[in-house]
């Protein structure tokens, strides 16, 4: 009762009956991949509740005092007012630590399931027209959340960020022409300078994370907008969208899945230690830890700084120093290759179609083996970020490990990109339907020719069509649109309900698959429409539903 | 109204009705509105597989046999220890709190919740997978011709008037030069900070703490980090005084060492970590940011690493107390390239 009084209190005023109503039946399709995305945005959310907290306690100055708190080992330490207030927040404050870290913990997850995400939109080719505008907000917001990770973890004011922001400003300084305006800028001065604490707070608290909320909000309604794509399966067109109705069980297993995600984060901070800056001590520009290691989702920019050969450009009078190259240069390029990848995809296979069922990897062995070199390019420099810890594992040296490393991570990648073609080709010859179904034999003498790969479905009549020929305007090569197989026994029915609403249905007997509408139609010509607009190819028959006709 | 699907009563796959639905209240798979008699030939089998089947994922659970009785039991017991971690959780707290309790407790009080709500959808929600047409972006093809030409109609006029077009846009690019400078104000020019440090001919090298260093208290291979005296927080001057064995040749001219000691800047020519690690068996400094490494006797010339300039060398010498002090500052810039560093 009280839900109905307060949605007419809202829909007198503001209206919205009519979006509330095909919001409730929306249908989300379900795969577990999906999920990474939405585990992202949870912890963005235990990211700001957790952050919330901490700043009532976090002190963003470099002002000298000495320490007089519960901690014995740093007591009457001369620190920074920044880096007292966290050592205070962790062993005086109570819930404090459990907070510090569910917030560390929480940025792990947040990136981690961003770069997964990211992953898998790109394996499957999620991001192909019309979705080039959310994976270009989607690599924006993983730009956002890696430097907002840094930026975290420079506060503290402690020896390992202070050690990290002092690389960050020779990166700043390494900046062809206007490197030593940028890095004085950004640090009001030559490093270490006391105005960067209190800007990177000001960065982490409020700048960056007020970008990230309003491109989240974008890139949800634009997913929300352009409905989200699906894997090919029973049912399943380009011209339809299958799954799960927003309410009630959608919502109920997605709010399911936020509790989770801060049960995951917050357990962890309470039960295993990150970050602990107590140990670490103060940040004095004369010392040094030593191993010293970023956090991970910088260590692929580490590893390419350390294994970077020594060389350094001078002409006319100018310099163009080491760091240049793999701290702005590499880190640039690759973003810029992650950016423009769509466009750089179609141009090269011409498809600029839309498409909304996904590809699996060996639907594109090509995009499969160029992301597998990109990522094991990215893994290895992430490794070469602890060459020093590597090289006392193995008892080699460090010039050893570092020397392996700069080959490696030139020869390996080509090498498993190429490998990754191979097996994706073979896949796709053989039809096996899992990776360790594929005899060895086949990936090293393919059985035939690659079998032409599935046609997406038909394009939807109308519009869509306009769209191919806009496509093909635009210099596009034409797309071939192969018909879809119609399977002969599927058919839809649409069927009055009880009510005096009327329903559609697909159903396909040879697949086993029975689909219901979403929505119910006031009349049968609607129904039906609704249905042809989901199922172009196939034909409308007369009858009830099957479920009806069954019991 | 209320077709009332948690009740264990079996459910017809497919059952796309929920509860409290008010639209739907004879949707199929409904026991009350069934017996809608089977209209039409229908040569498809009834449900074969239903909406459960149609593919992965995590939706569609109800249609189970027990009607989901033992998630009933998996929903009672994980609010119910939601709730049991709270009330500890409360306990801990107000005991003096613990990290590790704590932790546990939210986990379970929030855990609690998910496995609860997840339970609670899969034995009661009505599953499975529906349809809907995907209306293709773009919608308004139809349309665009009309909205072009309005925009251009509006614009038509404002086109026509290019003085004022063109004062506007001249506005607007001052408003962006104007804009430069507060960004002014975020920093200081860089001018000539980075070329010079705080050493000066007759300055004192003190230790962090400020106490001057007595070169006869220097043990050979002995390394100390010295600033100038009065200027312990010049990180741009921290400097390295090494005292190398009597029988070898100290690097660099002979001015500027003093009793086999030299002093190196601390600051990574590479990326600007101070030079933490030295190896006195080999004479070399190591940095353990990016481990670059200068061999001292051979004037801190790079030998390993990202680094490719040596660490500048500080000219040192006694004053007639028996205190280490500069010759004068670095000749050189220290640390890090930059773009109009000079040779």
């Amino acid at each position: 009762m009280i839900v109905r009084r307060l949605a007419r209190w809202i829909d007198d005023r503001v209206g919205g009956s009519q979006f509330a109503e095909s919001a409730l039946a929306k249908v989300f399709p379900d795969h577990w991949s999906f999920m990474v995305g939405e585990i992202a945005l949870y912890s963005f959310v235990v990211l700001v509740v957790t952050g919330i907290f901490l700043s009532f306690f976090f002190d963003p100055s470099v002002a000298e005092t000495t320490y007089q708190g519960d901690y014995e080992p740093l007591r009457g330490t001369e620190m920074s007012e920044a880096y007292r207030s966290v050592v205070e927040l962790s062993f005086d404050v109570r819930a404090g630590l459990v907070m510090r870290q569910a917030h560390h913990w929480a940025a792990i997850v947040f990136i981690a399931a961003v770069v997964v995400h990211l992953l898998r939109v790109f394996f499957t080719g999620a991001f192909r027209r019309p979705r080039e505008i959310n994976w270009i907000i989607g690599v924006t917001l993983l730009v956002l959340a890696l430097f907002n990770g840094f930026t975290g973890y420079s506060l503290p004011d402690d020896l390992l960020s202070g050690t990290g922001l002092r690389i960050a400003y020779s990166i700043a300084l390494s900046i062809p022409l206007v490197g030593s305006w940028v890095a004085f800028l950004i640090f009001g001065g030559e490093f270490p300078a006391h105005e960067i604490i209190p800007r990177l707070f000001v960065t982490h608290i409020l700048l960056v994370p007020a970008a990230l909320a309003a491109l989240l909000g974008v890139h949800l309604a634009l997913i929300w907008r352009q409905k989200h794509t699906d894997f090919r399966a029973g049912g399943r067109r380009e011209s339809n969208v299958v799954g799960a109705k927003l309410w009630p069980s959608y919502a109920s297993y997605s709010i399911g899945l936020f509790f989770a995600v801060a049960a995951v984060t917050v357990a962890m901070g309470g039960l295993v230690q990150i970050n602990p800056v107590w140990l670490y001590g103060p940040f004095r520009p004369a010392q040094v830890p030593s191993p010293a290691q970023p956090d991970w989702w910088l260590g692929w920019v580490e590893g390419a700084l350390r294994i970077f050969p020594p060389w350094e450009t001078r002409a006319f009078g100018y310099e163009l120093p080491n760091p240049f190259y793999p701290g702005v240069l590499a880190p640039g390029v690759i973003f810029a290759l992650l950016y423009l990848w769509p466009f750089l995809e179609a141009r090269a296979t011409g498809d600029r179609a839309p498409h909304h069922i996904l590809d699996r990897p060996r639907d594109h062995p090509a995009r499969t083996g160029f992301g597998v070199a990109g990522l094991s390019f990215v893994v290895l420099l992430q490794l070469a970020a602890s060459n020093d810890i590597l090289a006392n594992w193995f008892y080699a040296s460090v010039a050893t490990i570092t020397w392996t490393f700069r080959i490696v991570v030139l020869v390996v990648p080509p090498i498993l990109g190429y490998f990754a073609y191979r097996l994706m080709t073979a896949l796709q010859a053989t039809g096996a339907e899992r990776l360790l179904d594929l005899p060895w034999r086949d990936v090293t003498h393919p059985p035939a020719p690659p079998v032409e790969r599935p046609e997406e479905a038909p394009v939807p009549a109308g519009v869509a069509e306009e769209e191919v020929a806009a496509a093909e305007e635009e210099g596009a090569v034409a797309v071939a649109v192969v018909e879809e197989e119609v399977v002969p026994a599927a058919e839809l029915r649409v069927y009055e309900q009880p009510d005096g609403r009327w329903r559609w249905c697909y159903v396909d007997p040879v697949e086993g698959v029975e689909l219901h509408s979403n929505k119910s139609f006031p009349t049968e010509g609607e129904a039906e429409e609704a249905a042809r607009d989901a199922y172009p190819d196939v034909p409308v028959v007369p009858g009830p539903s099957p479920s009806v006709a069954g019991t | 109204m209320t077709p009332g699907n948690g009740d264990g009563r079996p459910h017809v796959p497919g059952d796309p009705g929920f509860p409290g639905d008010p639209g739907d209240p004879g949707f199929p798979g409904d026991p009350a509105s069934s017996g809608a008699s089977p209209i039409g030939p229908g040569p498809v089998q009834p449900a074969v597989g239903g909406p459960e089947d149609a593919g992965p994922g995590r939706a569609g659970g109800a249609g189970r046999p027990d009607g989901g009785r033992g998630n009933r039991r998996i929903v009672l017991l994980a609010f119910g220890a939601s709730m049991v971690a709270s009330l500890a959780l409360t306990v801990v707290y107000a005991m003096g709190g613990q990290p590790q309790a704590e932790g546990a407790l939210l986990g379970v009080t929030l855990g609690g919740i998910a496995v609860g709500l997840v339970a609670f959808a899969r034995a009661t929600l009505p599953g499975g997978y529906f349809v809907e047409p995907r209306a293709i972006v773009p919608h308004g093809v139809a349309q665009r011709p009309g909205v072009a030409a309005a925009f251009e109609a509006g614009a038509e006029p404002i086109e026509r008037r290019r003085t004022l077009v063109g004062a506007f846009v001249g506005a607007l690019v001052l408003l962006g030069v104007a804009a430069v400078f507060p960004v002014r104000s975020l920093g200081m020019r860089p001018g000539r900070t980075l070329l010079h440090t705080q050493w000066r001919a007759g300055r004192r090298a003190v230790g962090e703490a400020g106490h001057p260093i007595r070169l006869d208290e220097l043990d050979v291979n002995s390394v100390v980090t010295v600033f100038p005296e009065g200027h312990v927080d010049a990180a741009d001057s921290q400097t390295l005084l090494i005292r190398l064995p009597d029988e070898i040749v100290p690097p660099g001219p002979a001015a500027w060492t003093v009793g086999g000691v030299v002093a190196f800047s601390k600051i990574c020519t590479h990326a600007g970590c101070p030079v933490g690690l030295y190896q006195a068996e080999t004479f070399e400094l190591f940095c353990p940011c990016h481990q670059s490494t200068f061999a001292v006797v051979d004037g801190a010339r790079p030998t390993f690493g990202p680094a490719t300039r040596p660490l500048p060398q500080l000219p040192i010498n006694v004053d007639e107390d028996g205190f280490v002090i500069a010759v004068s500052d670095y000749t050189e810039p220290v640390g890090p390239g930059f773009w109009s560093r000079p040779r």
